[in-house]
């Protein structure tokens, strides 16, 4: 098992955003949070790297409590692509670079050169690399916040939106990259989505969250039509395409 | 996770390689700039026999009197402050995530205007005297310095204070200067108001920057804690990359984002105070040095730091010996000169754009 969330609950000012979530991820698994807006998802992320403290609960990574981790162990054990990237005066390199951050302390090794040079291999950034990040578009700049949660060396990946302001196209480039990342380098990853077609087609598992709490889950072949409806109100009919299973709303 | 592909990175290392060649550059020219700005003045001294007064060689006594007791202070003062200056601005663009972020912006500088123009009206220390050129003198500088440095300090103080009720995000923190820098310009213009003629001069004298203010003991305690901040801000250089990429992306790789940017903005502050304090208000580089730096050799705060360091103390530098020689032999005020040498350079990269 490499993460399980036993019992969270989160809130602040009374009132209370997470209740009693309870979620697992094994090896070389998917996970995908799924729900409407402001239900709770990106909260969900930010507690399982401790970003946010919840009030109570466990959240275990291979075993050990995050709460009772230093922020640079769970950096070494957790990769983070926040929803949204800084445009900053960097070159790609140097911002995929800033990911081995929690393993040195000042100057980088001949180690943390070639394992930027392998993820920029993997993302295909091969022309950008000594780009300046705040020159690129919104899916080159996914790449290279992706690259940097790679180059952490994480067991665990967590992606808040990872296809939120992409097209179609980076859209299915970065899902599957992520995809190929998770099945063939043994990282798990728990991400959040809207896009339900996305994420029946790329997930293993599913979690749906309603008013703050586990509405149900299982493995992606599970979803149903009931549950599409129950948590966003709105009947759908799931049609299937060339054994690919599409999400079609009713009205 | 198996990243290592045995791919190369020629590139970026002929890339950092040139980083650090513009940074040994900046080091060469300022130390050229040192010395021709230590035989320029009211008595022109040849640069070799500057380099020999500074090497402790046979020169005449005048040079060497000249050299140590005037140029020295003055030259090393420009440097210490500059650099200081510059850093503390490029720090606080980073941690504020904000292209204002400067002791100037921030209301620093007017807190220490408003402590100068204080211990002049209130308690007393502007009882001036005037030279024999007819230049305007404070009778109290330590009262006046020390009463700049405590406003100065307090003014971060209430900001950081702000900060850790609301939470320190840079919109917190910038809004908090703008408003204090407002209340004590308000506050040193309801001062001036009431003023006499003496005491509204020493106040309006104080605010002119001059690096020829500083004494060999003041020069050793700003250079002392320039130089403990700029180390530490040096070990904090990933850090504040981490920032600059955003304050999730940085707890996310293990930042403790809040107390960077709490003890960055104190430490900047420190900096300023008593850079300020001692020399009066000098804007324009710690705002403007950061963003050139950038642009030439963009934002990674490793290379950024230092080099910001090293460009604000040409600047200053350059500002001071131009101010010295414009209007010879009178003496233009350095804060003057920074801006009007470093604007039209900075509006010349805005419009340029970015080195590639």
């Amino acid at each position: 098992m490499i993460l399980e969330v036993n019992e969270v609950k989160f809130g602040y000012n009374g009132k209370e955003i997470l209740k009693d979530v309870k979620l697992s991820v094994d090896q070389g698994e998917m996970l995908v949070i799924l729900g409407p807006n402001g239900v709770g998802k990106t909260t969900l992320l930010r507690c399982i790297n401790a970003i946010l403290k919840p009030r109570s609960g466990a959240i275990m990574v291979e075993g050990r409590d995050v709460l009772k981790m230093e922020p640079s162990a769970i950096a070494r054990r957790i990769g983070y692509v926040a929803q949204y990237q800084a445009k900053t005066r960097m070159t790609a390199f140097d911002a995929i670079l800033m990911g081995r951050k929690p393993h040195i302390r000042f100057r980088t090794s001949e180690k943390d050169l070639h394992m930027v040079d392998g993820a920029i291999k993997i993302l295909g950034l091969e022309d950008l690399a000594m780009r300046h990040i705040d020159e690129m578009s919104g899916g080159e700049l996914q790449k290279v916040a992706v690259g940097r949660a790679l180059v952490q060396e994480p067991r665990l990946l967590l992606l808040d939106e990872p296809t939120s302001s992409l097209d179609l196209k980076n859209s299915m480039n970065i899902l599957s990259l992520i995809q190929h990342v998770v099945r063939d380098h043994g990282v798990s990853a728990v991400m959040t989505m809207h896009n339900l077609n996305s994420a029946l087609r790329f997930a293993d598992k599913f979690v749906f969250l309603k008013d703050g709490m586990i509405h149900s889950a299982g493995a992606i072949k599970e979803v149903s039509e009931d549950m599409i409806q129950d948590v966003y109100g709105i009947p759908v009919e799931i049609l299937h395409h060339k054994g690919r299973p599409l999400v079609v709303p009713l009205n | 996770m198996h990243l290592m592909h045995g791919a190369k990175h020629e590139e970026y290392s002929r890339y950092v390689g040139r980083k650090i060649t513009l940074v040994f550059l900046g080091l060469a020219v300022l130390i050229g700039l040192s010395l021709i700005s230590m035989s320029k003045g009211a008595a022109s001294l040849p640069v070799r026999e500057v380099a020999k007064a500074l090497l402790g060689l046979d020169v005449a006594r005048q040079c060497e009197l000249i050299v140590w007791n005037i140029r020295l202070p003055q030259v090393l003062a420009a440097v210490v402050a500059g650099a200081g200056l510059s850093l503390s601005g490029a720090v606080m663009q980073s941690v504020l995530r904000n292209p204002l972020g400067s002791p100037f912006t921030l209301g620093i500088s007017h807190a220490a205007a408003f402590g100068a123009a204080f211990a002049v009206m209130i308690l007393g220390s502007g009882t001036m005297a005037s030279s024999q050129v007819g230049a305007i003198s404070i009778s109290n500088p330590y009262l006046t310095t020390g009463m700049a440095f405590f406003f100065s300090m307090a003014a971060s103080g209430v900001i950081v204070g702000i900060s850790r009720m609301r939470g320190s995000t840079p919109e917190v923190m910038v809004l908090s200067g703008v408003a204090l820098g407002a209340l004590f310009t308000a506050g040193t213009m309801f001062l001036q108001f009431f003023a006499d003629d003496v005491q509204l001069a020493a106040m309006v004298f104080w605010t002119f920057g001059d690096v020829g203010r500083a004494s060999w003991s003041e020069l050793g305690v700003l250079s002392i804690v320039t130089g403990l901040a700029s180390v530490y801000f040096l070990l904090n250089a990933w850090n504040y990359n981490a920032v600059d990429a955003g304050d999730e992306t940085a707890q996310s790789l293990g930042v403790r984002v809040q107390r960077v940017r709490i003890l960055g903005m104190i430490m900047a502050s420190l900096v300023t105070s008593v850079a300020v304090a001692f020399l009066g208000i000098i804007g324009f580089v710690g705002l403007v040095c950061p963003h050139m730096v950038r642009r030439l050799m963009g934002g990674d705060n490793r290379f950024l730091l230092p080099a910001s360091m090293l460009l604000g103390a040409i600047l200053l530098l350059a500002s001071d010996t131009a101010a010295r020689l414009i209007l010879a032999p009178h003496l233009l005020p350095v804060s003057i000169l920074t801006a009007f040498l470093g604007a039209p350079v900075f509006l010349a990269l805005i419009i340029r754009g970015y080195a590639r």
